[in-house]
């Protein structure tokens, strides 16, 4: 077999980079960005844990516990456990789908691809920053392909359209800040094997503690002030009251509280937690 | 006014300086200040056991690891300093092939010709060149998940050449690799410095630094303790080597015999068969150890002066055998 003489390209083909500007972070950052959004596409296991189990979830619970819950619902439900439910299940995918951010990251880490982009003229941030955009992009599409789900057995918006998208909206905003806990998360767990249950054993307690699934009102009273003040309550009652109107909410709540208190949550959980990763990133690198 | 080309630094042409680096992990002084110069359009094999420092010396020179003390330079640029502008003129291929499994062979070379700032264009371009000189075209389209370990290694050389690296860390590039890859790994590698890239790799065999590297520096404890040409290290051991080939059970007193007369120490190859021992004086060490043999009475199946391997380079220098050494240790 003959292979072809080696002649470098000329020089001037070229572009060596060895700065990076603002042009070049964001070509870095969709690079990495569309990488991460194919990983989710053509790995089988990834691709089944991010769709099959959120789809698993919504049916149980609507036909395993649907029947008995509803009598006990606000009547904003509409008489539907599928209405109070959608919501909630927004959040609670967004939850887990975050995960997936530590995974693949210290799954990265594990086979040294971090140490390959560390080596080239890239924007260090891009790494981090693709990994967390390309899983709100994966949340977006679990959360669409939840509501069509969703919509085919039953769940109808009570308020209008715009209130409904606002609300898909905010749990996608919710996602990406947990994105940021998880990469945290991640980065200090650095094993893949380990880091599924680092992820999953606080996430449990803190979408079942929570309004998610049920009305918080039939909790002993130490869990419900727990579970009334976390961001995973507040977030799924600014998304009910959105979709399903105020009556969705407990007496004495308005939209507009929990939509600050949402907003403040999501800001400062991305704050406090982008920094942080920022920092562990470069720690567990070096 | 006189013209200079290459390195603007007029002191060095040295591609690779490195100057007194320390780095420690914890008590683990992993390089102990390290010196070492590598001149251009070579190829410079770094050979150690593991735990001798190879990988934390490249995981510098890559920038992926700040050393506590020293001066590194790589293509003319403070690695410290300005460690991206270094990351244009660099390729680093790890002990792991750090290629993407989802992806296929081409998405993933011209993924990392995009970071290195390629359009997506040229990217394309020169991954398609890259492919072919390595010789995967035909499986370009193909997902990296179905390639065997030869063929992830090969792709992760082709990811690094995609940015035209003036210099290529390549980290134990056939550790793990079946020898007719293993061949085909190092024509790829003479070919890169065929066309002007220098190329440091690291390795912990004997063979393949001999068979490769123009200069070899010999890596223990974190320190180079020896450093030359395959010929010079070899000939630095004094001379000619005897090697006794005795049956089974005249095994151990051709050992002692061997020590005694030579006042060397001896080594063994293929599980015990084969002696080996330095001859500093050549033909009358030969017929001394003949006459000694012959007058214990053992028939030797084999006796003859041979040149120094780089086995004998690495046993002389740091005083254990390339296996032994530094075993168990973090590499």
């Amino acid at each position: 077999m003959t292979r072809p003489a080696i002649t470098p390209s000329p020089r001037q083909q070229r572009r060596p980079r060895g700065r990076t500007t603002v042009a070049s972070t964001v070509v870095d950052t969709w690079v990495i960005t569309q990488r991460n959004l194919l990983r989710n596409v053509r790995l089988p296991q990834v691709l089944l844990f991010s769709t099959v189990q959120p789809i698993m979830f919504l049916l149980l619970f609507t036909f395993v516990f649907g029947g008995a819950i509803t009598g006990t619902l606000p009547e904003a439900a509409g008489g539907e456990y599928i209405n109070w439910l959608i919501p909630g299940l927004l959040v609670q995918v967004s939850v887990f789908g975050a995960g997936q951010t530590a995974i693949g990251l210290t799954d990265d880490l594990k086979k040294g691809v971090i140490d390959r982009f560390r080596s080239l003229p890239m924007a260090r941030s891009a790494v981090l920053a693709g990994r967390t955009f390309a899983d709100l992009g994966r949340n977006a599409a679990v959360v669409t392909l939840m509501l069509l789900v969703g919509v085919a057995i039953g769940f109808r918006y009570q308020t209008s359209f715009l209130r409904f998208l606002a609300g898909v909206l905010l749990a996608l905003a919710f996602a990406y800040a947990l994105s940021w806990v998880m990469a945290v998360i991640g980065l200090y767990v650095k094993e893949p094997e380990a880091t599924q249950s680092a992820v999953f054993l606080p996430v449990f307690p803190l979408v079942f503690a929570s309004s998610v699934f049920l009305p918080t009102q039939t909790m002993p009273d130490w869990l419900r002030v727990f579970a009334d003040n976390q961001p995973i309550t507040t977030v799924t009652n600014a998304l009910r009251a959105l979709m399903l109107g105020e009556g969705a909410l407990l007496e004495g709540q308005v939209l507009g509280t929990q939509l600050l208190l949402s907003g403040a949550w999501i800001v400062g959980i991305t704050l406090v937690f982008s920094l942080w990763a920022i920092r562990a990133y470069r720690r567990a690198v070096s | 006014m006189t013209v200079t080309t290459g390195a603007s630094d007029a002191v060095t042409d040295a591609v690779v300086e490195v100057a007194g680096v320390v780095r420690t992990f914890g008590d683990v002084r992993a390089l102990d200040g390290v010196d070492l110069r590598v001149e251009p359009g070579i190829i410079y094999g770094l050979l150690g056991p593991n735990g001798a420092g190879k990988t934390t010396l490249i995981r510098v020179l890559a920038t992926l690891l700040r050393p506590q003390a020293g001066r590194v330079r790589v293509a003319g640029i403070d690695v410290l300093a300005d460690p991206t502008a270094a990351r244009a003129r660099i390729g680093l291929a790890g002990q792991f092939a750090a290629v993407d499994e989802f992806l296929t062979g081409r998405e993933n070379v011209v993924m990392v010709g995009r970071l290195y700032g390629l359009s997506r264009r040229d990217a394309r371009r020169r991954a398609d060149e890259v492919l072919e000189r390595i010789g995967l075209r035909q499986d370009a389209a193909r997902q990296v998940g179905t390639y065997s370990g030869g063929m992830r290694r090969r792709l992760d050389l082709a990811a690094s050449l995609v940015g035209q690296p003036e210099v290529m860390f390549l980290d134990e590039p056939t550790t793990g690799i079946d020898p007719r890859n293993r061949l085909e790994l190092w024509r790829m590698i003479e070919d890169l410095v065929a066309a002007g890239t220098t190329v440091l790799l690291t390795t912990q065999y004997l063979e393949e630094a001999d068979r490769l590297a123009d200069r070899i520096g010999v890596i223990d404890r974190g320190v180079i303790v020896q450093e030359g040409t395959a010929d010079a290290l070899k000939a630095a051991v004094g001379g000619a080597v005897l090697e006794v080939v005795v049956p089974p059970d005249a095994h151990g007193r051709a050992r002692e015999l061997l020590a005694a007369v030579t006042g060397e120490e001896v080594t063994e190859r293929d599980g015990g068969r084969r002696l080996r021992v330095a001859a500093r004086d050549g033909s009358r060490t030969l017929t001394e150890v003949v006459r000694a043999l012959d007058d214990a009475h053992i028939i030797s199946d084999d006796i003859g002066l041979t040149r120094p391997s780089l086995d004998d380079v690495f046993l002389s220098v740091t005083g254990q055998p390339v296996g032994e050494a530094g075993d168990g240790d973090a590499a």
